[in-house]
């Protein structure tokens, strides 16, 4: 029998292309972006109907990368799901870290010591500059240009040669322990944050000349993408998405958790709401969490107590009854973690609140109207982290 | 009846094509290393470095795996024209070669319009393209032919216009002629003459030949691979070679029109033509190593709010100053 293809077909495309085709119009044409796309950054998928090259409709299709990260967390021991965090946003886990211990720690009601709060703020800001360089050369490599990616990766892989030293590990991280942190901050590694912070300095102008103020970079980016205020409030969009749009909310400044008060640093904001807002606030994070690590290295130097508390709780902890919500800034956004216990060995409840998952969904209203092309610049300008939005 | 000069013409033709093959061979070869060593050190890392000395039996190794991979057509494809676009897009290119004048006594064959002949030959790409992307029934394929159409006709136009300038100066299609209307000095060159004509040119065989910022047709960020998605092994090796082939053409051409050809300050030669080709060819792999890619609308306004007015402005100025 010969086969037919979609369109034609009844039975042809799964059940997101089928119900997606039904209001399918006379002269268009429904690709799918994903599964297996470049530019989609792993598995995200996002059925599109396009009309010539404009896009008349978009429709992100979830759970390709669907592991479960909420229920092994009502069948692990408090202190065994810690790993976990570290593969739920590949790009920033210690914020999933932090959020995560915050939550353990608001339950049990533990106060952790000054130098592993101190510990925390630079090992968590170092990580959203990995997380951020990762976006800047990943999304520079789907406007068209190859080379930016391997010197951002250059300035990455010295942030990784730090972060492996106390965390031993480079991407996946899991290092908050409740109580404080795994290991303590050697002086090989301060010496290689503190050699790390000029380079990187004169690293971002040159950044900014090469690729920022490139005129080809700035008419793909420019006015591309609208998520305005009132956009980011329907869809819940947190982190550079909304300081794009001109809101400064930053849980570093809002909701000071931990010790984010102490340090003196800028909420960088544009008001543009497109796709060059969102890349020039990150641009700018980049150079204010430079400044906050500078602090608290500084402010290491005289902490007191040690990098985890004493007596810290054991794996098999129980906390007691009660639930807690903890979120901190991520580099995508707000990271909540809430936990609900029952006084056991293993959670009763974990939800992850994630930053990606609220982001994308506004995609779909932005890209309409616009270029295949443009969307994968909106697209690239959320920064999605695909396990995240999935769990 | 054939006559003894038939002969020797047909023998000829069969030698000089024969060769064109061999040198776009060994032109992608070449070139294949170049790019990537180039793409290398423009990076920061050292590119191909494990085959050979320095990577230099890298390409090989490149053209032998490809050659071992399968050749596989979807479902649903048309099996003759699927086959047929490589093909075509590459056997076209072999004709280009015979009327550039390499040096003073060589050429493959001195037509009187030469450079007619290799932007007629040149046009069948886009059909090459398109009928890959069409016959190969994948929705990428059919954009990224869509957008190899629509690309290649308009930077065609500016494109012609400004080798016309030049030709109105010289008053000849010959390519060799051109050559030797030139002086051998830098200033003495058509660059000086029509550095508007120069950069047209420039642009717009980025345009033609499908090169970052204008790889519009195969961009793989936003259509996978475009119009070769489909395409493995050779099939998709000799769109390959064809691209390539494109550049050593319209850089050889460029030279030729514009830089002077085979004319040099000192002992005129194949060695000038080929060092100045390949300076333009660096330069085409350092612009793609460096920036991003236009958005497809910008292209086409590129093309037609500026070359497409700056061109016929520049020919009608040479026209005017020609009469003067």
């Amino acid at each position: 029998m010969k086969r037919q293809y979609a369109g034609t077909d009844p039975l042809a495309g799964d059940f997101y292309t089928r119900q997606f085709e039904k209001d399918r119009g006379e002269h268009t044409l429904v690709v799918n972006m994903g599964p297996q796309h470049p530019s989609t950054h792993g598995v995200l998928r996002i059925v599109i109907e396009i009309d010539g090259e404009y896009i008349l409709r978009a429709d992100p299709v979830l759970g390709y990368l669907h592991r479960m990260q909420e229920k092994m967390g009502e069948v692990q021991t408090w202190g065994q799901y810690i790993p976990n965090m570290g593969r739920v946003d590949y790009g920033h886990p210690l914020a999933w870290n932090w959020a995560y211990v915050g939550a353990v720690e608001k339950l049990m009601g533990i106060q952790v010591p000054e130098r592993a709060e101190y510990i925390r703020v630079i090992t968590c800001e170092l990580n959203r500059l990995t997380s951020h360089l990762l976006w800047w050369g990943a999304y520079i490599l789907d406007l068209g240009a190859f080379t930016p990616i391997m010197y951002s990766f250059d300035d990455r892989e010295m942030l990784l040669d730090i972060l492996q030293r106390p965390t031993a590990s480079r991407l996946t991280y899991g290092y908050f322990r409740v109580g404080g942190v795994r290991k303590d901050l050697d002086d090989r590694c301060i010496e290689m944050i503190k050699a790390f912070i000029p380079r990187f300095r004169s690293r971002l102008p040159m950044y900014k000349d090469l690729v920022t103020d490139n005129i080809i970079l700035r008419k793909r980016v420019e006015d591309i993408g609208i998520i305005d205020r009132d956009m980011c409030r329907r869809y819940g969009c947190s982190g550079p998405v909304l300081r794009g749009a001109g809101e400064p909310y930053d849980l570093r400044r809002c909701e000071p958790y931990s010790i984010y008060d102490r340090f003196d640093f800028e909420i960088p904001t544009e008001e543009t709401a497109c796709s060059a807002g969102r890349y020039l606030v990150r641009m700018a994070e980049m150079e204010q969490s430079l400044r906050i690590i500078e602090q608290a290295v500084e402010g290491l130097a005289h902490a007191e107590g040690g990098h985890i508390m004493p007596k810290a709780p054991k794996p098999s902890m129980k906390p007691p009854k009660g639930e807690a919500y903890f979120a901190v800034e991520g580099a995508r956004g707000k990271v909540g973690v809430y936990a609900v216990s029952e006084g056991k060995k293993v959670p009763y409840r974990i939800k992850l609140r994630s930053p990606s998952y609220s982001n994308l969904h506004a995609f779909a209203e932005a890209a309409q109207g616009t270029l295949l092309a443009d969307a994968v610049a909106t697209l690239g300008s959320l920064d999605l982290i695909i396990p995240e939005i999935d769990r | 009846m054939m006559n003894a000069i038939d002969v020797h013409m047909l023998i000829r033709l069969i030698i000089a094509v024969v060769a064109a093959m061999a040198w776009v061979g060994i032109n992608a070869l070449v070139l294949v290393y170049c790019e990537r060593k180039f793409a290398g050190h423009i990076q920061r890392r050292p590119g191909p470095f494990e085959v050979g000395p320095h990577g230099i039996l890298q390409p090989l190794a490149d053209g032998l795996k490809l050659m071992g991979k399968q050749l596989f057509r979807p479902a649903g494809a048309d099996a003759f024209l699927f086959w047929l676009a490589p093909m075509l897009s590459l056997l076209p290119v072999l004709l280009l070669f015979l009327p550039i004048p390499y040096g003073p006594m060589l050429t493959a064959m001195n037509v009187s319009l030469g450079i007619l002949l290799i932007l007629a030959f040149s046009s069948l790409n886009v059909l090459a393209l398109l009928l890959a992307g069409w016959s190969s029934n994948n929705k990428w394929g059919i954009l990224g032919a869509a957008r190899a159409v629509s690309q290649s006709v308009a930077y065609e136009i500016p494109l012609l216009l400004s080798v016309l300038a030049v030709t109105f100066m010289t008053g000849s299609f010959n390519l060799s002629a051109i050559s030797t209307s030139q002086g051998a000095w830098p200033w003495q060159w058509n660059l000086m003459a029509q550095p508007l004509a120069f950069f047209i040119y420039l642009v717009s065989a980025f345009g033609e030949t499908n090169r970052a910022p204008f790889d519009l047709a195969e961009a793989e960020s936003e259509l996978t691979a475009g119009f070769h998605t489909e395409y493995s092994s050779m099939g998709f090796g000799l769109f390959f070679m064809a691209e390539y082939a494109y550049m050593v053409v319209v850089c050889s051409v460029c030279t030729v029109l514009f830089l002077g050809g085979f004319r040099g300050p000192v002992a005129d030669g194949w060695w000038w033509f080929l060092a100045k080709t390949y300076a333009l060819l660096f330069l085409m792999i350092w612009v793609r190593w460096t920036y991003p890619r236009v958005r497809f609308d910008q292209l086409l306004n590129i093309n037609w709010k500026w070359l497409l007015p700056l061109a016929v402005f520049n020919l009608l100025a040479t026209a005017f100053v020609m009469k003067l």
